[in-house]
């Protein structure tokens, strides 16, 4: 009799936290979700809903107008084109680059690595915008220590083209490189010093070593660093207005999309359009600019945990 | 002359090679780092401590001294005042993400029905909040309309703190404790949408930690209140000071500080008070980061 009332208890217990979770999970999860849902709300609506009082979620006349409107504004094809080459360029870059450095420093020690390692810890806490004026004034003209006057004459301005990102990935010192340098000389420590001896023994060189040995091993650091620098890379307005302010890519497109609502609109005059239907038009295109992401999130979401979990940094 | 190449080649030993192919290893970096971080950071000082001119010839600096320094410090209409907010956001945000991540952690890594989809949804904004996303969604015009109108109907008006706010002053709790909770349940998006990461490395570092502890105390009579403070608490405490530097970092790109020095970099071409504003800005980041890592790691416990 007393078991069973203490079982019940228990049992009675368990169901309640489930219950407290369960409402816990739910509410926050509406929180994230909320904007997502009122975007693709908004996006589906007809012009003529938006007035309309009886229409709060689920639109009285769907539509695919503000779809057609977006994409032809911000040449939407184009621009995912271009945002696509971006972050996945400069992802294998860095991830080539991170992969490289973080070895070196866990597992290559020579006479300052450590001073050099403290560098990478600098490069994380830095804020960019300290150092954004000078990389600006350096890359409008690049002359890569005075080598590019001497064979053309003047130096280069590689602002509004691929460049800077592409020699800052190459470099290791992309959008928070430092952060993956970290992951992959966390993750490289922690494999055990056997298995480079075993492959000296074995005849593999120390480059051997790390291209047949310890990079296959290390697809979870490999992994993360992926995931993270092309969300990162795909989302950056930060670096990508201030390089690239001519070409089409989402966050240069994302951030002018206001002005040119207000341009195309309203057949040029910026005073008549409408800001409500703007505002509802500009919603579509954050949609727009963030589908692709949800899309592949959707299939690699798995991996973020598993993989994070493995790199060791949390070990 | 072969031989003695060889030979010299020969002793050269597995250490030694380690050396140099470390230093070539760590090359790439090296020059990414000298060329695009070390020469701008102190051209970005040299910049602070002068007045730059822009001429045919380019840009023309004269030492000035503290001056724009000074100039932003007192002169500058909104500097000090955005200054001085970020810094509270952040120091009033850090504690409250990092609780709030380790507690999501904590209930995403018990079995549940829908725990995948539950930790998808959790990871979300890892992916969308951030940049040009954020901005335009706090200018968006149909959402505050709605959050109006939702507000006025009572249809969101659970997220509203009032009344917990009058339970908890009643039940004598400290007004400013009480102030700082309820703040944080009105900013609850904000806080949810910058803790992404933060989960994902809490849930990380839990499922690391070994069942058989958990079993032993479970054995021992604990329930899950004191294995949470008696194991996963110490366990992931190490990760506390990950999160907490992440979250101050985090905060970079996101500030009206870092909109203030842009504009006046780029739009205004004050160079120098630009650098001078964001090496003040940095400055105030290392103080904070000294001292919750000086706090933190005091008290952090390594299972080593």
């Amino acid at each position: 009799m007393l078991l069973k009332k203490l079982i019940s208890f228990e049992h009675w217990k368990s169901w309640l936290w489930s219950f407290v979770r369960f409402i816990l999970i739910l509410g926050l999860a509406f929180v994230i979700l909320y904007p997502i849902l009122q975007k693709v709300s908004t996006a589906i609506k007809h012009k003529s809903d938006l007035y309309s009082p009886i229409v709060v979620w689920i639109p009285q006349t769907f539509s695919l107008d503000n779809f057609t409107q977006v994409i032809q504004i911000m040449d939407y094809w184009e621009t995912l084109f271009n945002t696509f080459t971006l972050s996945s360029v400069t992802t294998i870059l860095t991830a080539f680059s991170c992969a490289l450095a973080g070895y070196g420093f866990a597992r290559l020690k020579f006479k300052g690595s450590k001073i050099l390692f403290a560098g990478v810890i600098l490069t994380i806490l830095v804020p960019p915008t300290t150092i954004l004026i000078p990389m600006y004034m350096n890359l409008k003209d690049f002359t890569l220590l005075g080598i590019i006057p001497l064979l053309t004459g003047k130096s280069v301005n590689l602002l509004n083209s691929y460049w800077p990102f592409i020699l800052t990935s190459i470099t290791a010192n992309s959008l928070k490189a430092g952060l993956y340098i970290f992951i992959f000389n966390q993750f490289f420590r922690g494999v055990p010093k056997e298995v480079e001896e075993a492959a000296y023994i074995d005849g593999a060189g120390i480059g051997k070593t790390y291209w047949s040995i310890m990079l296959p091993n290390a697809s979870p650091a490999i992994i993360t660093v992926v995931l993270f620098s092309f969300v990162w890379q795909w989302n950056d307005s930060f670096y990508t207005t201030t390089y690239l302010t001519s070409s089409k890519v989402i966050a240069t497109q994302l951030s002018s999309l206001p002005y040119n609502l207000s341009m195309n609109l309203q057949d040029g005059v910026a005073s008549k359009a409408d800001p409500f239907y703007q505002s509802m038009v500009q919603d579509t295109g954050i949609l727009l600019a963030i589908l692709p992401l949800i899309i592949i999130y959707l299939f690699v979401q798995r991996y973020f945990v598993e993989s994070i979990e493995r790199t060791g940094i949390v070990g | 002359m072969i031989n003695k190449m060889m030979k010299l080649k020969k002793r050269r030993t597995y250490a030694q090679q380690k050396e140099i192919m470390g230093f070539l290893y760590v090359l790439p970096w090296l020059l990414g780092f000298i060329f695009f971080f070390l020469v701008p950071l102190i051209t970005s000082l040299r910049y602070s401590f002068s007045s730059i001119e822009t001429n045919a010839e380019g840009l023309s600096l004269s030492f000035i001294g503290l001056q724009n320094y000074i100039e932003a410090i007192l002169v500058n209409t909104s500097f000090n005042r955005i200054l001085t907010e970020s810094v509270i956001d952040m120091i009033i945000n850090v504690p409250l993400i990092v609780i709030f991540s380790l507690f999501l952690a904590v209930l995403l890594n018990q079995k549940f029905i829908g725990r995948s989809i539950a930790r998808a949804v959790f990871f979300l904004p890892v992916i969308l909040a951030s940049g040009v996303i954020l901005t335009l969604e706090s200018t968006s015009l149909i959402q505050a309309v709605n959050e109006q109108n939702a507000g006025s109907t009572g249809m969101l008006n659970a997220f509203s703190s009032f009344e917990l706010q009058m339970i908890m002053l009643e039940a004598g709790v400290d007004e400013s404790i009480v102030n700082y909770l309820t703040g944080a349940v009105d900013r609850i998006y904000e806080i949810v949408s910058m803790s992404g990461v933060q989960i994902l490395i809490f849930l990380a570092g839990i499922q690391t930690i070994s069942p058989q502890l958990y079993e032993a105390s479970k054995i021992e009579g604990a329930t899950g209140y004191e294995s949470f403070w008696k194991i996963t608490f110490p366990m992931v405490s190490p990760l506390i000071l990950v999160n907490v530097v992440y979250t101050v970092i985090d905060s970079f790109s996101r500030n009206a500080l870092t909109d203030l020095i842009r504009e006046t970099g780029f739009t205004k071409f004050n160079f120098g008070l630009s650098s001078a504003m964001a090496w003040i800005y940095f400055i105030c980041i290392a103080i904070i980061l000294a001292i919750s890592t000086y706090f933190i790691s005091k008290r952090v416990f390594y299972y080593e």
